[in-house]
Formats: C-alpha cells, sequence, structure tokens
C-alpha cells in the first residue's frame, strides 16, 4: 500500500515536475494525462464481468426505438406495447427459470428514426450495456439496419415491427419476428376479389387489377404478395404505377384508374399514401369495386375524413382487438384493447399489440430452456409455438411467424369491421363498393 | 390529357406562389431560402388547427399568412440578420437549420402523423364526369391569383413596397437615402413567410400535412427561381405552372416514378439551351 501511493506520487511529480514541462511542454503533460486516463479505463473495463445480461432477480432486455423522427408516433406505440407487456407479465409473477423468479426490464435508446444510430445503439446496448436478449425498433428498415449486429454478436432478437420479406431470406438465425410478412398483406384481399367473381357467376381470371405503390422496401414487399396472388389466378394487372415518395400527388394515376376501369385497386405507401388515396379517389370520384389499402388504421381513415370519404375502403391489419385469440396474461383481443385504453387514454393499434405478443414469446422461450444460456434460448424461440391475444406464433427457420393470417378489415359506417379470414370475421364484406353517384 | 392539364396548372399555380416567394427573399435580401418548404408546412398546421378547433379550414388563408408573417419576422431577428450580409454559403447553411429545427418543432408540437384538413367543397364535372375539379383546387388557384396580385400591388404602390424594390437594387445606396433596411428585410421575410402560409394552408386542403414533407415544395420553388430568374413575377407564374403541368404528363406518360427525373432533366436542358443563347449572344456583342 506503501509502496503504491510511493509509486503514485513519484507519477505526479514526473507529471507536473518534468523537465518539458518547464521548457513550456504542455502538449507533453496532456499526452501523459491521457496516456494515464487510458490504462485506467482498460483497467476498468477488465475488471468489470462482462455480460449484465441478467442483475439479481431482473431479466433485461434491449430496445432502440424511435422516440424521435418521423417514426416516433409508432415508436410511442411500439414502447408503449413493450412497457405494459413488462408491467403485466410481472405482475403476475414473472418469469420462472430453474424454479426462481425473475422479472424483465427494458433498456431503451432513442434511434431518432435514423438508421445509422439504430445500429449504433444496438451495438451499444451489446457492448456497452452487456445485453444478451434483444427487442426489435419500428419499422422494416431499422430492423434490417439492425439484424445483422444481433446476428454478428450471437444475440437472439424478437421483433414485432419489422415486416419486410427480405428479414427472412437471409438465413438470419437469430431473428425472430412475431408479425407476418410484408407480401402477406393484400395477398388476401386478392383472393377475396376471386372469390367474389366466382360467387358472382364470372371467373376469377376475369378479374382486372390497378396497383400503386411506394417504392419503399415495405410497400414493394406488399406488391410481391399482390403480383404473386394475381398470377395465381391468372388475372391481368392494367395500371402498374409507383406512388411518389416526396410528393402526395396521385392524380395522374387515379386518371389511368379511371380509363382502365380495374375490379380492384391495390394501394400502399405508409400512412401518407392511405391518406393521399383517399383524399383524391373522393375527391376524383373514382370508382372502383374493390379499394384494397395498408396503413389504413394509423392513418385513421375512418375518422380523419369528412363525409366518409374512408367509407368501404379495405384494409390489411396484423391485428384487430375484434379478434378471438387469447392467452392467460392478457386474455382476449378485446381484453387486452382495454387494458391497453385504461392505461394509455387511447385505443391500441397493432404496433402495440404485436410489441407486447414479443414479451410473451420471450417469457415462453425464457421457461422452456430453463436456462440464461444465449443458445439455449435461442434453440427454444425457434420452436416456439403459443397463441397469444395477438394470434398464434410459430416461426419459419427464417424467423418468419407463420402460424397468424393477416386481417382484413373494411371500414364501414366509420368504423374498422373485420371481414376476412372468414374463420373470424365479425362483419360481412360489403361488395361491390356503391359507386360515389349512389352515395 | 385535359385532367392533366387542369391538374397540373392547379398544382403549379401553388408552386409559383411558393417560389415567388423565395425569389423576393433571394432577390431582396441575397439568401437562398432553405426553410422555405417548412414554412408552407407550418401554415398548413395553422389551417389545421383551426379545423381541429372547429373553424372552417378556409380561414386559414388569412390566419395562416399573418401567423407566418410574426413567424417569419422573429426568425429574422433572431437567426436571419447575423447572416444577411454574408457569404451566400452561410446564409443556405443558417436557413437549413433553421428548416431542420422547425420540422422538428413541429414533430413535438403536431405528431408525426400524416394530417389533413377538410374544407368540403365537394368536386365539379366537365364532359360528363370525366374530368374532375375538386372545388377546393379551384379555390386554390384563384387565391393564388388574387394573392400574387396583392403582392403585386403593394411591391409597386406601397411606401414599403417601394423601399423593399429600393433596397434590392442596391442596398447601400438604400441606406444613404435613410431606408432602415434592417426593418425593410425583416418584412421581406415576413411577406415571405406569409406567403408561404397561404401556400400552407392550400395545401393542409388540398394534399396532406407531415414535418418532414417541407423539402420538395423547397426544391420546386427553387427550382421555379433558377429558370425564371430574381425579381420576374411573370416568369415565375409561366415557369411554376409549367412545371406543374410538365410534371403532370410526365406522370401520365412516363410512370409516376420517373416525375423526378423528368423534371430534373427538364432542368438541365432548359439551362444548358440558356447558356448556349447566352454564348451566341456574347459572339455577336465580340
Amino acid at each position: 500500500m506503501v509502496k503504491t501511493i510511493y509509486q503514485l506520487k513519484k507519477l505526479s511529480v514526473n507529471l507536473f515536475v518534468s523537465k518539458k514541462f518547464y521548457y513550456g511542454g504542455i502538449m507533453n503533460l496532456v499526452k501523459r494525462v491521457i496516456s494515464i486516463l487510458t490504462v485506467m479505463a482498460v483497467a476498468i473495463s477488465f475488471a468489470l464481468p462482462a455480460g449484465a445480461k441478467v442483475e439479481g432477480d431482473t431479466i433485461i432486455l434491449g430496445a432502440a426505438v424511435s422516440l424521435t423522427g418521423k417514426y416516433s408516433t409508432n415508436g410511442k406505440h411500439t414502447q408503449n406495447g413493450y412497457e405494459l407487456a413488462v408491467k403485466t407479465i410481472n405482475d403476475a409473477g414473472g418469469v420462472t427459470v430453474g424454479g426462481k423468479q425473475y422479472k424483465f426490464d427494458i433498456i431503451y435508446y432513442d434511434d431518432e428514426s435514423d438508421k445509422a444510430r439504430a445500429a449504433e445503439l444496438a451495438e451499444r446496448l451489446i457492448n456497452q450495456d452487456g445485453v444478451k436478449y434483444m427487442l426489435g425498433p419500428y419499422s422494416s428498415g431499422l430492423t434490417k439496419a439492425i439484424a445483422p449486429i444481433t446476428e454478428k454478436y450471437q444475440i437472439p432478437m424478437v421483433e414485432a415491427n419489422g415486416a419486410s420479406r427480405s428479414l427472412f431470406t437471409k438465413g438470419y438465425k437469430y431473428l425472430f419476428a412475431v408479425l407476418s410478412a410484408a407480401n402477406q398483406y393484400l395477398e388476401v384481399a386478392i383472393d377475396l376479389a376471386a372469390e367474389k367473381a366466382v360467387a358472382a357467376g364470372g371467373k376469377a381470371s376475369d378479374v382486372k387489377v390497378a396497383m400503386a405503390f411506394e417504392g419503399d422496401a415495405f410497400s414493394q414487399d406488399v406488391k410481391i404478395g399482390v403480383v404473386e396472388a394475381v398470377e395465381r389466378h391468372g388475372m391481368t394487372i392494367v395500371v402498374d404505377d409507383t406512388l411518389p415518395k416526396e410528393l402526395d400527388d396521385m392524380a395522374s394515376i387515379l386518371a389511368k384508374v379511371k380509363a382502365t376501369k380495374p375490379d380492384v385497386l391495390a394501394v400502399s405507401g405508409h400512412s401518407k399514401g392511405a391518406m393521399t388515396a383517399i383524399r383524391q379517389i373522393s375527391e376524383m370520384k373514382v370508382d372502383v369495386p374493390m379499394l384494397a389499402m395498408t396503413h389504413c388504421d394509423a392513418a385513421k381513415i375512418n375518422k380523419n375524413f369528412e363525409n366518409n370519404a374512408g367509407e368501404y375502403a379495405l384494409c390489411a391489419a396484423q391485428w384487430h382487438k375484434s379478434l378471438t385469440y387469447s392467452d392467460s396474461f392478457f386474455g382476449s383481443a378485446g381484453d387486452y384493447a382495454s387494458t391497453f385504453a385504461s392505461a394509455y387514454d387511447y385505443d391500441p393499434p397493432y404496433q402495440s399489440a404485436e410489441s407486447s405478443a414479443a414479451l410473451l414469446v420471450w417469457k415462453d422461450a425464457f421457461e422452456r430452456a430453463n436456462s440464461f444460456d444465449t443458445e439455449k434460448v435461442r434453440d427454444a424461440l425457434a420452436v416456439t409455438e403459443m397463441q397469444t391475444f395477438y394470434g398464434n406464433i410459430k416461426f419459419s427457420d427464417g424467423g418468419q411467424n407463420i402460424a397468424k393470417p393477416m386481417v382484413l378489415f373494411q371500414v364501414q359506417n366509420g368504423q374498422n369491421a373485420v371481414v376476412a379470414p372468414t374463420k373470424w370475421a365479425a362483419a360481412d364484406l360489403i361488395w361491390p363498393v356503391p359507386k360515389w353517384s349512389e352515395r | 390529357m385535359i385532367q392533366a392539364l387542369i391538374d397540373g396548372i392547379i398544382l403549379g399555380s401553388i408552386f409559383a406562389l411558393i417560389a415567388y416567394g423565395m425569389a423576393l427573399v433571394w432577390g431582396v435580401m441575397n439568401i437562398i431560402n432553405i426553410t422555405q418548404g417548412e414554412l408552407v408546412i407550418l401554415g398548413g398546421y395553422v389551417a389545421f388547427g383551426l379545423y381541429k378547433i372547429g373553424i372552417h379550414p378556409l380561414y386559414g388563408l388569412i390566419a395562416s399568412p399573418a401567423v407566418l408573417f410574426v413567424v417569419g419576422w422573429c426568425l429574422y431577428y433572431i437567426v436571419v440578420n447575423r447572416v444577411v450580409e454574408k457569404d451566400l454559403f452561410i446564409s443556405i447553411l443558417a436557413t437549413f437549420g433553421l428548416s431542420i429545427m422547425i420540422q422538428q418543432l413541429m414533430n413535438i408540437f403536431f405528431g408525426a402523423d400524416v394530417q389533413v384538413a377538410e374544407a368540403s367543397l365537394g368536386t365539379s364535372f366537365l364532359f360528363d364526369y370525366n374530368v374532375t375539379i375538386p372545388n377546393i383546387k379551384i379555390v386554390a388557384f384563384v387565391v393564388s391569383i388574387i394573392s400574387a396580385g396583392i403582392i403585386v400591388l403593394f411591391m409597386k404602390l406601397s411606401k414599403m413596397g417601394q423601399a423593399i424594390r429600393a433596397t434590392a437594387q442596391n442596398a447601400r445606396a438604400a441606406k444613404i437615402l435613410g431606408i432602415n433596411t434592417n426593418h425593410v428585410y425583416a418584412i421581406t421575410f415576413g411577406l415571405n413567410a406569409a406567403i408561404c402560409g397561404v401556400a400552407g394552408a392550400i395545401v393542409s386542403m388540398t394534399f396532406t400535412l407531415h414535418p418532414y414533407i417541407g423539402l420538395p415544395y423547397t426544391i420546386r420553388s427553387f427550382m421555379i427561381v433558377i429558370v425564371a430568374g430574381l425579381g420576374n413575377l411573370p416568369a415565375v407564374i409561366v415557369s411554376g405552372v409549367g412545371l406543374g403541368v410538365a410534371e403532370q404528363y410526365a406522370d401520365f406518360l412516363f410512370g409516376t416514378i420517373f416525375r423526378l427525373a423528368f423534371v430534373f432533366s427538364l432542368l438541365v436542358v432548359i439551362l444548358i439551351w440558356r447558356s448556349f443563347r447566352l454564348s451566341k449572344k456574347r459572339e455577336y456583342l465580340k
């Protein structure tokens, strides 16, 4: 001890009374300080345990979500979903591993809706915070930015808001998504159009389809699904156009739709695309027997327009509160909706529901693995087969949930009424949509 | 085709209005105002705010410019007056910074959701339902023309307008003759913001609002000003409307995906043609 103090003294004397210092070598002093700090930093980093995945009786999960920037609304929905599930699971006794009860806790960072930032934060969660179990961010783009990193460090990630098909074709081993892939969004609508055409005495192959999709990864995946369904039924595509990314104007596309009179108009371009489509279709009085879209619920098209401009639009959703799935934590989908509404004062969008489901998957996997070893937990995740209030969950080899179909709802009297899949449907599809002149 | 023409003219008239504001600031203050698009969206949010509290958004056509004038005035005294006589590059940086700040503030106050204000004015039909014109777009067109007219009259007749024009011609001389140029600049910047406010109110009723959608408006107004030149109102209107129509036709013929590509190729062609003409003129002078 005495020796150490002596050495330190010597060091400090060396530092401040060195000859070079007297000759004005301020830079040398700075260099010395930096080198000492470096040595200290290295010593500290060796002293700390390498992983902080489970502290005491708490299992720590990490998540980068968009709390600011263009995804901030949906980022907040995601975080609320996570938080509600953490609270519900902890209140119900938490997670049992090795006969001991553990609680969930989540470390959040704000990724500012930026891909580079999300990737950086994933590195930080894994390397600095020692997180061993990850939750996904909001949006396909950000999930795509994080997935290579969790894969590199072999950290399992259960994500709830990245639907892009390309996430599941890269052979990722540590990525698990509770939601249906983007190409499934509007496939059901095309099948429904075929069904209706046959029921009306025609042929499925007579159906004409018009498409307007934005150029981003998600919307293009939705388009792949539509095109596959169209080919399967032998239908014809009469309009195939891209929604402008930067200006909300699709008047020229709708002019083409008016001229070609298709049986189905499929539109996907996030909330902005949904709003633009409804506004301009109603302004230009475009008559189509079936209008199939995505993001109607996020854009609240049943509430945001006067004169019911959004009426009869058919919308793809991951989940709806009127479905009859249930589990032992949240109860039915309707129970989840009321719990959520009392906690956050608004109806849960599907982004929150799927985020909550991700926590249920984690709990289930930990208990089946009965271990905190990331490899064992990963293997447990891979063989997940369960029902939650959000739907059935079972992962393909690529990590995609293949047990849950997409939901289609139609705006009827200003309400979102589920019309497909018919097994869980609460309402009948109104088809064909009445003409504008008859409304 | 007539549909595309009409849509284009109406869209172009909104662009022309925004571009005229940009030309004004550029010409008088020698500042390229990158915040233009954000001011438009902010104006839109004012109209949307009125709509939310139950007032018809058409009143936004009066309220937005009033609010935005004050905003522009404040922005001038807080930020822009520090860069107004500096290098063009510095003013671009400063207004770029402002635009990011306004975006983030709008995001905080209004949320990242896409919003619309509904004017519910119905739709007019031509040629047996084949051509449709939403009435709000007609209003937009008329309002754009009227506001342009008001600005021209203001510039020609009022004392302030004359002061603005004098400062644009020669700021130093104007100062010597007793014009408070700082005050003139503030009014000019406020006036531009007010123009953006009118355009924003129109945008909120015809298109959609989103905190991050200002940039397309900035880019287009920049382009129109480049083509039309500074301080040339008829040219701004012609190139604005021309741009709107060209975009609609490009959309219709080549598909929406080539819309921007087409617009920018057009810009390149116009610039090449212009430099070619200028060089010819130079030869002639030699």
